[in-house]
This record gives C-alpha cells, sequence and structure tokens, in this order.
C-alpha cells in the first residue's frame, strides 16, 4: 500500500519529473504525426500510382513492339485466364509534342501512348482522370462542344477544388473562335503585305519573310498543305484532327492564388513529332486536336504522358505490316481479379514469354523505387525520432537519480520500518511508469489530435507566416494525407513506455540497494 | 527477574573508512529483560547507535549473535527481518525521520500500510485510521493529524514518531537520542510519555542516549566504553 501511497504523493509534489516527461511525449506525438502522414503519401500515392498502371504489364523490349496484340493477348488468357478481369493493348514511344503559345512555339517532351479507349478503361482507372464528363464515361477522343469541368473535379473538398475559369470556353466553342481570329490575322498580313508590294517602297525580301513567320505563326497553313487529299476543304471550325489527350501539367499551370492557368484548352492543334517505326528510325509528325486532359496528380505523368488512339498511332509510326496488316504493340496491360497474388501471376507469364524479348512487372515493380524509397524514408525518421525519446531515457534516468539521492533518507526510514528492497525499488520503478504511462499517453492524445486537425494547423500556421505551409502546387495533394494504424500507434506508446521504465531501473535498484542505516544518517 | 527478550552476545562491528578499519563493537553483551526500560549510555564514538542498529536489525554484526526471545534473528533472511522490524519493533530516531510528503495521520500509518498489501489495507482502512487516530491524541496531537512534519514543532514531530513507532502494537521500542534535537521542555515531555508507555503498556524501551540525566530515568542504565559495556546500573527511579 506504501508503494502506491508515496509514487502518487512524489507525483503530486515533484512537478520537475514531469518536466522530463514532456521531452517523452513531444517524441511520442512527434512519432506519430511523421508516421501519419508518411504511411498518408504513401497510401495516397500508391492508390494513385495504381491507378494509373494496371496490375501486371507485359512490354516488348524493343520500341518497335511485338506484333500481333490478339495473339499475345490469347496466349495470357490460356496461361492465366482465371486471375485476369481485362487486358488492353497500349503502344507507347517517345516523343515531341510542340503548340504554339503567343506566336511562341513551345516544344516538350512526352511520352505518346497509344491506347485502345474501349478496353483501355477496364485495365486501369484511366477514365476518371479525364477532366469531360462524358469522357470519364467513355473516352472516343471527339472533342466536345463544351461542358469541360471548370474546376478540379478530383478535390475532396469542392469549396476547396483548383478554379479552372479558362476552361469554361474550352470545346468546339474554343476552336472556332481561334479560328475566326486566325482567318483574320492572316487576311490582314495578306492585306498588308499587297498594299506594300503596290506600294513598291519595300524590298521584296522583307515581304518573304514577313511571309515565312506568318507561316510558322499559324500551324494550320502548314496543316492544310500536309494533308494533301484534304487539302483545302479542311476546316478547323468544324472538322479536328485525331484526338489527343494531354497530361495536365503539359498544357497547363497552378499559379501563386491556386488558380489553374492553361497553355492549351481542349479545341486547340497540337503537334506531336515521333520517330518512325524504321530502321534506322527517321522522325515523323502529325497534327492531334487536344480533346481532353489527363489528371492523375502525379506530376511525373502529369507532365509527360500523351494519349492517342492505338490504332491512329500504330498508322502513323508505320506499325502495320503493309504486307499482312498485322499491327505491332509495345505492351498488354492486364488486370487482375481483386485478391489476386500480382508476383504469382508475373511468374506464370515468365514462364511462356520469352524474358529475352518481354519484361513481365506488376505495378510495384514499376513504381518499386518510389515505393521503397518513401519506406525507406519512414524508417530513418523512425530511428531518429526513436532517439529523441532514447535521449527523453536519460534526461528521465538523470532526474529520477537526482530524486532518489534526495529521498535517500525517506528510504532510511522505509527501511526501518519494515519495507523491504522490493518494495522501495516498486516504488521508483512504479513512478518511472507513471510518468512514461502519463507522458506516452499525452503523447498519444496530442499526436492524434494533431494528425487529426492537420490540415487546419497548416491553415493556421500558414496565416501567420504569411506563405503556405502546405502549398498545393507542389504537392499536387489537396491537402495533406494521413493514415493512422493503431498498431504504429500502439508500438511507439509501448516502445516509449519501455523506455521510461527502464530509465527508473537504475535509480530504483540504487534505491533498494541503499544500506538503511547509512540512509538514516543522510543529511 | 523478567525473562529476557533481547540479547546481543560477543557482537562485534567494523566500519571500513577506506583502507582504515574502524572497530565500533568490540564483543558487547547485552540482556534486555521484558518490560524493563533500559538506557544505553556512553560517549560518541562508543558504538552506542550501532548497537541499538545490531539489536534492530538494520546492521548484521560481523561476529556474535542478537537473540529475540531466544531466536537468532541476525542471520535471518532479508526479507524475514524486514517483517520483524514491521510488527515486533518500533524505533524513534534523534532527528524524528518522519517521511515530509505524509500528513502527521499518514506517518502513524506509514507501518500498517507497509505491513499490508493494497487490498488488506483498503479493507482494515477505518480501523487503522481510527488506531493511528487514538495513538496521536494518546500522545498529544490529536488537533494536528492533516498537518506535515515541516508545520510541526520539534516536539511534535518526535511524539509523531512515537505514536508512528507504536502503530503496529510492538513489543519492543527502540529510541536513538530521543531528546537530542528538544530543547528540556519538549524532551522531557517525551520522556515522560516513554516511560508512561513502559509503565502502563509493559512496552519494552531501549533507549540511547549521551546524557546520564536522562540515563537516570530508566530501570537500568548500561554504559558503552569503546565498543563493549563497562558497568551496568540500577535506575535512581527504581532505587528511589
Amino acid at each position: 500500500m506504501y508503494k502506491l501511497v508515496l509514487c502518487l504523493r512524489y507525483l503530486r509534489t515533484r512537478w520537475i519529473a514531469l518536466a522530463s516527461i514532456i521531452s517523452v511525449t513531444l517524441g511520442v506525438a512527434t512519432m506519430i504525426v511523421v508516421n501519419s502522414v508518411m504511411a498518408g503519401f504513401t497510401h495516397e500515392m500508391r492508390d494513385r500510382i495504381h491507378g494509373i498502371l494496371s496490375d501486371v504489364i507485359l512490354e516488348a523490349r524493343s520500341l518497335d513492339g511485338a506484333p500481333d496484340a490478339a495473339r499475345h493477348m490469347e496466349l495470357i488468357r490460356k496461361q492465366a485466364g482465371d486471375l485476369i478481369v481485362g487486358m488492353s493493348p497500349t503502344a507507347q514511344v517517345p516523343a515531341m509534342l510542340g503548340f504554339t503559345v503567343n506566336g511562341q512555339r513551345v516544344n516538350r517532351q512526352v511520352m505518346l501512348i497509344g491506347i485502345d479507349p474501349k478496353t483501355y478503361g477496364e485495365v486501369s482507372d484511366f477514365g476518371r482522370f479525364l477532366q469531360h464528363p462524358a469522357n470519364r464515361g467513355e473516352l472516343r477522343f471527339d472533342l466536345h462542344e463544351g461542358g469541360y469541368d471548370t474546376a478540379d473535379h478530383q478535390a475532396e473538398d469542392p469549396a476547396k477544388a483548383a478554379p479552372r475559369p479558362m476552361m469554361e470556353t474550352a470545346g468546339w466553342e474554343h476552336r472556332r473562335r481561334k479560328a475566326f481570329w486566325q482567318q483574320r490575322e492572316a487576311e490582314l498580313a495578306k492585306r498588308l503585305a499587297k498594299s506594300e508590294v503596290a506600294e513598291a517602297t519595300t524590298p521584296p525580301t522583307e515581304s518573304t519573310t514577313r511571309d515565312q513567320q506568318s507561316a510558322i505563326a499559324d500551324p494550320f497553313a502548314k496543316a492544310e498543305a500536309d494533308s494533301g487529299e484534304v487539302g483545302e476543304t479542311f476546316d478547323p471550325t468544324s472538322q479536328q484532327h485525331p484526338g489527343v489527350v494531354l497530361g495536365m501539367a503539359l498544357g497547363s499551370f497552378r499559379d501563386a492564388s491556386g488558380e489553374d492557368k492553361f497553355l492549351l484548352l481542349p479545341g486547340d492543334d497540337v503537334e506531336v513529332t515521333y520517330p518512325m517505326s524504321t530502321t534506322p528510325p527517321k522522325p515523323g509528325s502529325a497534327f492531334f486536336t487536344v480533346v481532353d486532359f489527363y489528371e492523375s496528380k502525379m506530376s511525373e505523368y502529369d507532365s509527360s504522358f500523351v494519349f492517342v488512339p492505338l490504332d491512329v498511332l500504330q498508322d502513323k509510326r508505320g506499325m502495320i505490316d503493309p504486307t499482312t496488316g498485322v499491327a505491332s504493340f509495345n505492351s498488354i496491360q492486364i488486370r487482375c481479379k481483386p485478391g489476386v497474388d500480382l508476383n504469382a501471376l508475373r511468374d506464370r507469364l515468365q514462364e511462356v514469354f520469352d524474358p529475352r524479348a518481354y519484361v513481365i512487372s506488376t505495378w510495384q515493380d514499376k513504381q518499386g523505387a518510389l515505393l521503397a524509397a518513401v519506406s525507406m524514408e519512414t524508417a530513418v525518421l523512425n530511428v531518429l525520432l526513436f532517439m529523441i525519446i532514447a535521449v527523453a531515457g536519460f534526461g528521465i534516468l538523470a532526474i529520477f537519480y537526482m530524486i532518489v539521492v534526495e529521498k535517500t533518507r525517506d528510504i532510511g526510514i522505509l527501511k526501518s520500518l519494515g519495507a523491504g528492497a522490493g518494495g522501495v525499488m516498486g516504488v521508483f520503478l512504479g513512478y518511472g511508469l507513471t510518468l512514461g504511462v502519463v507522458g506516452a499517453g499525452g503523447g498519444m492524445v496530442g499526436g492524434l489530435l494533431f494528425v487529426a486537425y492537420i490540415n487546419e494547423i497548416a491553415d493556421v500556421l500558414a496565416w501567420v507566416t504569411g506563405t503556405p505551409v502546405f502549398d498545393p502546387a507542389v504537392y499536387y495533394f489537396a491537402k495533406i494525407p494521413t493514415v493512422v494504424y493503431p498498431h504504429t500507434v500502439a508500438w511507439i506508446v509501448a516502445g516509449a513506455m519501455a523506455i521510461a521504465i527502464l530509465a527508473s531501473v537504475l535509480p530504483a535498484r540504487r534505491a533498494a540497494a541503499l544500506h538503511p542505516v547509512e540512509a538514516l544518517r543522510w543529511e | 527477574m523478567a525473562p529476557t527478550v533481547l540479547a546481543a552476545r560477543g557482537v562485534t562491528k567494523t566500519y571500513r573508512k577506506g583502507a582504515v578499519a574502524v572497530p565500533v563493537l568490540r564483543g558487547a553483551d547485552i540482556d534486555v529483560a521484558e518490560g524493563e526500560m533500559l538506557a544505553i549510555v556512553g560517549q560518541s564514538g562508543s558504538g552506542k547507535s550501532t548497537l541499538l542498529h545490531v539489536l534492530g536489525t538494520l546492521d548484521r554484526p560481523d561476529e556474535g549473535e542478537v537473540l529475540y526471545r531466544g531466536q537468532r534473528i541476525d542471520t535471518l533472511s532479508r526479507r524475514r527481518r524486514d517483517a520483524f522490524r514491521n510488527t515486533e519493533l518500533g524505533m524513534i530516531f534523534q532527528s524524528y525521520h518522519l517521511l515530509p510528503e505524509l500528513t502527521a495521520l499518514e506517518n502513524v500509518l506509514a507501518p500498517a500500510m507497509i505491513r499490508y498489501g493494497v487490498f488488506a489495507y483498503l479493507g482494515k482502512r477505518r480501523q487503522l485510521r481510527e488506531r493511528a487516530t487514538a495513538l496521536l491524541e494518546r500522545v498529544g496531537l490529536g488537533h494536528r493529524m492533516t498537518h506535515k512534519p515541516r508545520e510541526l514543532s520539534g516536539g511534535e514531530m518526535q511524539r509523531t514518531a512515537i505514536a508512528r513507532a507504536l502503530m503496529n502494537e510492538p513489543r519492543l521500542l527502540l529510541a536513538d537520542e530521543p531528546t537530542g534535537n528538544l530543547d528540556p521542555t519538549s524532551g522531557d515531555g517525551v520522556l515522560e510519555l516513554m516511560r508512561g508507555l513502559n509503565q502502563t503498556d509493559g512496552l519494552t524501551v531501549i533507549m540511547v542516549t549521551h546524557d546520564r540525566a536522562i540515563a537516570a530515568l530508566a530501570d537500568r542504565t548500561v554504559t558503552l566504553v569503546e565498543g563493549r559495556v563497562a558497568e551496568e546500573a540500577e535506575g535512581l527511579r527504581v532505587q528511589g
């Protein structure tokens, strides 16, 4: 009984020990916050990556691909048809994307991906990343009249979604308006040239350069010239090139106020230059009309993916064998039934496909380095933060030691009254345990509250400091993602308590070992 | 003569201070009779406190034996000696040795808290509190029960210590210079209390003092010189 009474009494009269426990509290709270945020990031990233990639991917090693997707798919179905929900062949090739902004030609390096719009949606969450509600249902690579989202439809809180006012006019409306202005500009230039020729005051060389300039500034003129058979009949106000879906970051940027600004809108034309499937590869180029944007919120993908119809790409790159009419493909995306062990499926497919010609990987293999980096980061942070708690443990040790020294006489008194060594030790171990429970418990509550209100806290901090703590423009997350795993919290709290108890063992043992006579003499 | 309660036979004790061995007790023999009030006197360093500690099992003799009702107690296990101190002995000290965090009442209850576990204690709580209250009232501190030691005077603290020593109804009271830190008036009060306990309750009292005037209150006086019992004398009171 005296253990309990003294333990509580020491707790009530020695606040300094509680100060030592604050470091444990802070350590535990920080660990919980860091783990939750890291887990949140990992979870969000895995979710996104998995949404973009299909479960298992069969890729041909050559950029020119392998012929006959149908036969490959048949073989896959024969080998592992029981595990598979859907398959979709794709072709991909690095390419250059060119478009005009304010009269300036902009070129960007992209990954040009030919997808089969009918089956691609079955193997990945492609549809939900698009900006037109109809395209999210079924993508047909046709420009819509209008109705594109004017705010980020993927935002969890619609009130905080990034506004996109420029998208209001996107679609045919934008295309017609642009064509009208370009026509006017061309006419104006023509008239100007004519009047200059009539006056004959300017040298002819100048007028030719101006002609060349206007030709560069107006890609439609070139397009008309290129597309031979359509020739004069191509009318940009009513006709479109083959459709293309651009990665969001290729055609837009987010400004400081959080609004998305667009360099291109659905309805604009872009020129894509790609290597032809010849030996050696020669560049080929074609015009496409932007029909939608693809926003996976993984900046790596959003700033490089360009989707076009598979058959168009195969045709333009010359991937169709002119004699047999069989088209080549670069990869087959496979979606599995839920709960299927992806590694097992990959291994099963590897049995039948020659590893010299094909690479078969799961989506986790594809992004293994990224996922491993994040989990490595978490592990290192955990080690560092646990060190902080261990440091706090030494603080407890020092303060407890001082308390034992201060209480030496009391320990002598207790022993003279018949208290055993174990009992005296129990007083101080109980003291340490209580402080550990209080410290770790306080840290747990604090940490969980912090996690629960992390976005509000970030907002307040941003308001106080004037700079956003978590800039959505940088992270492409509207808010800080968090996931709390109860077992992680339990481990952290248990670890902190263990450290508090370990730190009190040494002083408690010293207290227990004190000789009563010497302890009583202590002044 | 009444039977011997506590006895020391040829007890030696040597303390080491670095390389130097300091012999404190060199074969002390002592017999304490049931119900007597014994004073151990001697000069500083004569070993009287050490003898008391050895008799109270706080310290173990290097040689010799300590007997309680004919049973050796110096060789008992630590746990048994702890229990012996808790239930058979009451001890009071020159500097009172109260626990500063506890009130006077809680200090008196401390031996009972040590004796009983949490549940046994809670079961007997009412009855133990009554006993502690009665003890405090008996030593004249009924009005001081909720005071912390630092709010009490020296005499009050020592009387609290006496009440605490009596909590587990011991048969022996060991007092180490009980009046050493007190003014004469308070000291007399404490001595009077001890004398009363000895006479009315039949409590055996062993008191260490360097003051022969105080020793004169005892039934019998034992003088220690250099770790040995030099002389024994019957107390004045008994003679008178």
